[in-house]
Parts: structure tokens; sequence; C-alpha cells
């Protein structure tokens, strides 16, 4: 950029508003191509919005299909390869796809409006992480086109091995995970040096937005469990072309040893996929309950806490392999231990809620509604982490009934709230509060719908990736509530996508801070200039827009009023239309 | 301000209300399976006891977010209190979430033993002479060291088992697939191996789930009650491994020992009548010329076995090797 921006030194004019003064050498690309070549935090931002946001139509579409081939006992509308490609596509593409990149997507464009900075650290970097993704993404769909893998997002060896999936499908998820995985890992160095080196004059540690501290232990999290990852599938594809023998019980290597490294990353991967979410859910409870979060601290050390657990959770997915049972009691311990920050969160959120004044706008339905939802996956968590309960309901729909209250109810639902309460930032228009609160509930109880009974079928013996199930007991009755129920959550959703559609063009303007919000990204103009900010404040806590609302209000009493920060006033004029 | 007490109250009178129309709407509604063997009866147990702190946890916390929810939702003249937090609560509340997690371990260390170790067969159960029924491995066993020990083989699509005759060598034992016939009243330990990619051992009135792992060897155990006796417990492989995972599906049929040791007979006599038939007919095939060792009909004998044998699973138990 061959821009730079000066303080005008004399004015001309009686307000004195600095001034942006650009030498311009190179024309800008307009167009696509302003979009394809951008280096732009919040350009990059948006387009992993809304690449993650078509992947996660895709993978709900795919959930939808399967919920119709289980809706009647022994049906025959899929058949068992295709149904065991499409539990694959929709992990994956849940997983990999859509709630990590989303966060990074919600990251990119918030964590430098957050704390002040003008961009990220490495914005070229940041480019590349995106088309990383973008690659990704193309390559694991190419597969539909010739085989598509069959073995689970946890591809578990020998299943994935040569031998028995020798088709390309294998390879082309393997490679979905490296590209991902390579993107995700520089974008995460990317935002640990913006977090640590860009921060706004004033703002030390303690006075990091919390939605900031969680982008900043995801992306420690991302650091530490990838590699692995990268290097358990590097072994599996060095299994299945190259002649090694890593998980070949038959020439002295292990299936086991894919499940140790590969949960090594997927437990985190959890935290990975929720962590942001309840960063997400801390910024928006402040503010609609007009009431500081609570326990601020105690928020972001939970924070960290949880991220240091859940790297030593993970043989809880292998409770019922041949493993000692010191290892067994180990693994229980672990998994409870990390029951407690995730409980504190709760309670101070719910405490946040405590003596405020809630406006039920809806985002903080979402918040609320994520909160009442994540409760019941962190106690089926517990179930499940007794291990001699998890001998009877691992690998059931109970655990499937339990991994959707914690992805969906904890990472789906402040997603959302994160998108109805930035969605004006980002576009300058609020999206339709009639249409989101229709989401809101259409999402809440097709959800419950969906999951809750899910629980029972579960209980009631039907393991998870079957294709049929035989028409005994209540199955089917359960089995049909459930695809109800997931039809319903998809209207949900509908609405919200139409509720976007519309809202870009007619919605109401929403001004630089519709929201009255804490942190810094409402200081600037909705959407943010390409530089973010004219001035940067100094940070005296950690809500700087209180401060700097306050230090208005007292000014305003006076004659000098300062251009910039009345501007930001201006947005509350336009609120609730 | 009784209004606002409404919504907890109604949210635990809908809880009890599922508990009570639970048990109408199917046994398992709310608890695991159980009712074939002591260690499934004891996991529901443990379960129950969860769930009784569950319950009480859900509706507590439930009860205060809705709560504040209505209590304090913004009015006219409403002022949110500016409170930042509060360490005694803080603290509080964090020694409270860990003393219940306490309980939890307590109470899964004190039922552990009774799951985890088998015990003693019942004196109506299958006689098991010294020793001998014993298997060779370094599994839990009953105080008394007798159990009758089946081999559990999970291969792509059906389970293998093969029952102990008294000798060490396993390749001319009884063997069956899908329909594990056993005695009631007699500790059956279970060593579960794969032969080719991962599978799951599970039949949920008999107890949890245990992974069969190409490579490794798996124990479980069940004891059936001698009232149980005549009665078929299913289940199904609860381990994705491939494509027809859905219909490898699994069966215990409890009998009296009596039975169970006319079972085994009339097995081995088939076994052997097969074997020789196909024996002859191979020997025919190769005098005229044919296919010497090729595709003869084997009787009993299925075609699937694998002739490269994977540690931990029975080598070469073909039946041909003899
Ligand atoms: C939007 C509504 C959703 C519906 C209706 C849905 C439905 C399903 C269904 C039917 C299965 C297959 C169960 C089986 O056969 O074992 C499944 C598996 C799974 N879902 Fe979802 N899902 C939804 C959203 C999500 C989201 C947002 C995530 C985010 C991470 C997710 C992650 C997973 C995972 C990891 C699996 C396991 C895949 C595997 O077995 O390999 N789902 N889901
Ligand atoms: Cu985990
Ligand atoms: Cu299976």
């Amino acid at each position: 950029m061959a821009a730079t921006v000066e303080p005008t030194p004399t004015l001309p004019s009686a307000v004195p508003v600095p001034q942006v003064v650009t030498r311009k050498v190179e024309r800008e690309p307009s167009g696509f191509l302003s979009w394809v070549l951008t280096t732009d935090h919040k350009k990059i931002g948006i387009m992993y919005l809304v690449l993650t946001f078509a992947f996660f139509i895709l993978g709900g579409v795919e959930a939808l299909m399967m919920r119709l081939q289980l809706s009647q006992a022994d049906n025959e509308l899929l058949t068992p390869q295709v149904y065991n490609a499409l539990f694959t596509m929709h992990g994956t593409t849940m997983i990999f796809l859509f709630v990590v990149p989303v966060m990074a997507g919600f990251g990119n464009y918030l964590v430098p409006l957050m704390i002040g900075a003008r961009d990220m650290a490495f914005p070229k970097l940041n480019a590349l992480s995106f088309w990383f993704l973008a690659m990704g993404g193309l390559v694991f769909y190419a597969s539909i086109f010739f085989a598509p893998p069959e073995c689970g997002w946890t591809c578990y060896s020998p299943l994935s091995d040569n031998d028995y999936l020798p088709s390309g499908g294998v390879d082309a998820w393997i490679f979905l995970v490296h590209l991902t995985g390579i993107g995700s890992l520089v974008g995460a160095i990317n935002f640990y040096a913006t977090i640590a080196n860009m921060r706004a004059p004033g703002m030390g540690w303690g006075r990091l937005p919390l939605f900031v501290w969680t982008i900043l232990v995801y992306s420690i999290l991302l650091i530490l469990a990838l590699p692995v990852i990268a290097a358990a599938v590097t072994l599996l594809l060095t299994d299945r072309h190259f002649g090694t023998h890593f998980y070949d019980p038959a020439n002295g290597g292990s299936p086991m040893l894919w499940q140790h490294l590969f949960w090594f990353f997927g437990h985190p991967e959890v935290y990975i996929m929720v962590l942001p979410g309840f960063g997400i859910v801390s910024e928006v409870l402040p503010v609609f309950a007009r009431k500081p979060i609570f326990g601020y601290k105690a928020v972001a050390a939970a924070t960290v806490v949880i991220a240091f657990l859940g790297l030593l959770v993970w043989a809880h997915h292998m409770f019922t392999t041949p493993s000692p049972t010191l290892v067994l009691v180990f693994f229980m311990m672990s998994s409870f231990l990390i029951a407690v920050p995730t409980g504190v969160k709760i309670f101070n959120w719910i405490a946040t809620l405590w003596r405020g004044t809630i406006e039920f706008k809806t985002a903080l339905l979402f918040s609320a509604g994520f909160i009442g939802t994540f409760l019941i996956g962190g106690i089926t968590g517990v179930f499940l982490a007794v291990f001699p309960i998890d001998w009877q309901l691992h690998d059931t729909y109970f655990v499937v009934a339990h991994l959707h209250y914690v992805v969906v109810g904890g990472a789906v639902f402040c997603i959302f709230a994160g998108l109805y309460y930035w969605f004006p930032k980002m576009t300058g228009r609020l999206l339709g509060e009639g249409l989101g609160k229709l989401s809101f509930w259409l999402m809440l109880i097709g959800f419950h719908v969906t999951f809750l009974i899910q629980h029972s079928i579960g209980l009631d013996g039907m393991p998870r990736r079957v294709f049929e199930y035989p028409d005994v007991g209540n199955l089917e009755l359960y089995n049909l509530i459930s695809t109800i129920g997931s039809f319903i959550l998809a209207a949900g959703i509908g609405v919200t996508i139409i509720n976007v559609w519309r809202s870009l063009k007619n919605g109401a303007v929403s001004g630089p801070d519709p929201w009255k919000g804490n942190t810094l990204e409402w200081f600037t103009e909705s959407p943010p200039p390409t530089v973010n900010f004219d001035t940067i404040p100094r940070i005296r806590s950690v809500e700087p827009m209180k401060d700097i609302r306050r230090q208005i209000a007292q000014q305003t009493s006076g004659a000098t009023a300062l251009a910039q920060p009345a501007e930001a006033e201006a947005g509350r004029v336009t609120q609730g239309a | 301000m009784h209004r606002s007490r409404l919504l907890p109250l109604t949210l635990l009178a809908s809880l009890v209300g599922l508990l009570v129309a639970a048990p109408l709407a199917g046994a398992d509604f709310l608890t695991p399976e159980s009712g074939g063997s002591s260690n499934a009866d004891d996991i529901d147990t443990l379960y129950k006891y969860v769930l009784a702190v569950a319950i009480v946890v859900f509706v507590g916390v439930e009860g205060v977010l809705f709560y504040s929810l209505r209590k304090f939702r913004a009015r006219k003249g409403a002022v949110a209190a500016q409170i930042r937090g509060n360490t005694r609560l803080e603290i509080g509340w964090t020694v409270g979430a860990a003393l219940v997690l306490v309980v939890l371990a307590t109470l899964t260390f004190i039922k552990l033993g009774d799951i985890r170790n088998p015990p003693n067969s019942g004196p109506d159960g299958l006689e098991l002479a010294d020793g001998t029924l014993v298997a060779n491995t370094k599994e839990k066993l009953p105080p008394n060291g007798k159990s009758l020990d089946i081999e559990v083989n999970g291969q792509q699509y059906v389970w293998r088992y093969t029952y102990p005759d008294g000798d060490q060598n396993q390749l001319n034992n009884v063997f069956a697939y899908e329909e594990m016939v056993v005695p009631v009243e007699t500790t059956v330990t279970l060593d579960i191996r794969a032969q080719d990619v991962a599978h799951s051992w599970w039949i949920p009135a008999l107890g949890g789930k245990m992974d069969a792992v190409p490579g490794y060897t798996n124990h479980t155990w069940f004891k059936i009650p001698a009232s149980k006796a005549g009665q078929t417990f299913r289940g199904q492989c609860a381990e994705l491994c491939g494509r027809n995972h859905a219909n490898m599906v699994a069966r215990v049929r409890a009998v009296t020992p009596q039975e169970f040791e006319r079972y085994l007979a009339q097995r081995k006599a088939d076994i052997q009548a097969a074997n020789q038939a196909a024996e002859r007919q191979r020997r025919e095939q190769e005098a005229t010329g044919g296919q010497p060792g090729g595709n003869a009909p084997q009787g009993e004998n299925p075609t699937g076995e694998s002739n490269n044998p994977v540690p931990g699973s029975p080598g070469g138990t073909n039946e041909d090797e003899r």
C-alpha cells in the first residue's frame, strides 16, 4: 500500500479533524480482484465468513440427508456407502471447514479492530491462510466426483489403510487436513504476533477484550495441536502409498498410535472450536445486560486453564480401547478437572446477567440460548468422563447428542450471536430483529427436538455411524422426532440467511456504535475504513468505549466536541429501527 | 415477585413429569440397558447416581439463568448494578464445582471394583475343571481363577467365537459365528480381538462395550443369572468397520450348563463331520486333476478366514491346517 497517514498540522477548516493524506501511486484493484488480491484483514475476514458459511450450508445439507435416511427403520433411501461418505463429509466439513475457520474469520475481522491496530501483523500471510483454507476445501470436495472418504472424521486406522479403503477419498481427506492445517497454523502465528505486539497504547494484558483473549488461546492451541495431526496424517499417507507400517500391527505398527495422535489433536480441537465462542458471548452479554462482565480475570484465567487441561484429556475418547485401568482413571480425573473452569465460566456469565438491565436483542438471545444449551452438553460430558458409564455410552447416539450439544449449542449459537452483534460493524446495516428472533426460536426449538431425544436413542442401544437400524422398541419414533427437529433447525438457519440477504440492501443503517458497545471496534465507522482508525485513543480500562463516552459527556457540556467521538454517538439514533 | 418464580417451577415440574413419564416411554429412556449381568446393573446404578447429581445441577443452574433473564429484563427506570466481580463468590463456586466432582469420583471408585472385576461362578454354573478352562492371558480373572474364557474375534462383518476345550491349542476348538451360546450362573470372560479393522464388542444388557483392535487383546466379562436361561441378548458392533458396520450384529443366548455341554458336543461333532467331508472332497478333486486346495465346499468352515494371521489374533485358525 502506498498510502501514508499523517495528521495534517494546520487545518483551514474550523473542525479539528485529523486528516488522511494519501499520495497514491497505484490504482487500487476494484471489483472481484479487490477481494482476490486483498491483504486487508477486514476483507479477508469477510471472505472467511462467507466461505465458511457456504461450507456450513453444505454440511447442513449432508446432515439433513442423513436424518432423512434415519427417519424410518430399515430405510433404503441411501446406500451404506453413501451414508458413510455423508457422515465423513459432514463431520469433516463442520469441523475443519466451518467452526474452526469461522472463528478465524471473526478473529481476522475483529482482533485488529478490538486492539486498535491497523491490520494483522503479517497481512500477506493472512491472505495465504485464507487461500490455504479455500484450497483444502476444494481438494476435499473434489473427491465427491471420484470416491469420497468413508472412514468418519476420525479416520481410524486400519480402516483408513489402503487395504480397506483404497480409493483416493482418504487421501483427499489427508490433503484437506494438511492444507487447512497449514492455513490455520500460519493464521494462528499471525494472531499471536498481532495480539502480542500491536495493542493500542495502554492496553495491557489485563485490558485485553475477552474475545481477543480467547483468540489468543485458540491460536496457542492450534500451534500445539496441529503439528501432531499433521504428523499423524503424514504417517497415514506413507502407510497408504509408500510401504511404511506405522499403524499396521502385522508389521510392528499399532492402530492405537493413530488413536492417541488423533485425539491428542482431536480433543484440543474441541476447545479450539468452543473457546472463541465463549469469547463472543463474553463480549455480547455485558453489552446487553448493561453491566460489566462479572469476574473478568476469572473468565480470562478459566480460558487459559481450560486450554491447558484440554491438552491432558485426549484418551477419554479411548476408554473402550485395551488400556490399563490406571490410564482410564487418569483421563477420567483430568476430564473432571476441566469441568471446573467450564462451570466457573457459566457461573460468571449468569452473574453478568444478574442485576443487569437486559435488552433482548437477537444477539443476547443466542448468547442466553447458548448458556442454557451448552450446560446440557457439559453435564453429559461428565457422564462420559466416568469411564465405566462411557463403556455403555461410547460410540452411541448419546455421544452424537453430546457432541452436538457442545459444538452446535456451544459454538454455532455463539457464532450466530456474533453474527447478529457484529453484522452492523461489518456492513453498516443492522440485521432485522424480527427475523432474527424468529430464527433464534426456530433454531433453539429445532435443536433440542433433534438432539435431546438422541440421548435416549443411544441409551436404547443404537450405535452411531449406522446407515440403518431395526424397528425395535421406540427407535423408529425417536428417530423420526429427531429428523423432524433437524428440519426445524434448518428452517431457523434459513431465516437468518434470508435476513442477511435482505439486510445487506435494506437493513437499517447502524452508525458506528448501534449497541453502545464496550470495545474499540465501535469507535470507528461501520464498516471501518481501510486504515481502521484515524486516531487511536489511549486505553484506560477493559471498556474503552465507556471511558470515551463518559469523556464526551463531560466535554459536550463544554463547548469543544471532538468530531470523531461525536460521530460515534450518532449511531444511537438509528438504534432499534 | 411470585411470578418470577414461576419459570423455574414450571421447569422443575416438567422435569419431574419427564421422570415420571420415562418408565412409560420405555425402560431405557433415561438410563442404559441392564439386567443381563451384574456389571451392567452396576453401571446402571452408577449412571443413576450421576443422573441424580446432574439433575440437581441442571435445575439449579437453568433455574438461576431463567430467573435472571426474567427478573432483570430492561424496564423503565431500572439501573444495572455496576458489579465487576466478587472474589469470595468466585472461590465459592469453584470449590463447589470441584466438590461435586469429588463426590462423583468417589462414587465411581466405590462401584469400579464390581464393574471391572469378574466374580466367581455360581454353584449352579458350569463345572469348571481346575485351571483347564482358563485362558492363558493377563486378563482379570474371578477370585478363584476359574472362568469360561471365550475368544471373540471381530472381522468384517461378523463376530467369531472360539470356545475353550481344555488344551492350549486353539486350532481344533469349537467355534461359532454371530450367536454365542453360554451357560447361566457361569462367569464368562472374553478375549476380544480383531482380525482386519477395529470393531467393538457390545451387548448392552450384558455390560459395557470393549473395542476389538487389531494387534491387541481386550477383555470384559459377564455372568448371566439363572433366571435368564433361554433368553437371547442382542447387540451390534459399535466401532465403524466399513460399509456393513450397521449389520454386524451379535447375539448371546443363555442356556443351562447341561444344555451348554450338549451344545458344545454337538458343535464339535458337526465341525468334524464338515471338515472330513471337505477333506474327502479335496482328495477326490486332486485325484481327478481338479484344482488342488481349490474352492472345495467346506461346510461350516468359512471362506472369509485370512491366511496371513495377524499377531494377537488366533494364528491360522483355518481348519484346513490340521
Ligand atoms: C445443523 C444441524 C446438524 C445436524 C442436523 C447434524 C446431524 C448429524 C448427523 C445425522 C450425524 C451422523 C451421526 C452418525 O451417523 O453417527 C452427525 C455427525 C456429526 N456431526 Fe453433525 N449435525 C449438525 C451440525 C453439526 C455441527 C455444527 C457440527 C460442528 C462441528 C457437527 C459435527 C458433527 C460431527 C463431528 C459428527 C461425527 C461425524 C462422524 O461420525 O465422523 N454437526 N451430525
Ligand atoms: Cu474430548
Ligand atoms: Cu463395526
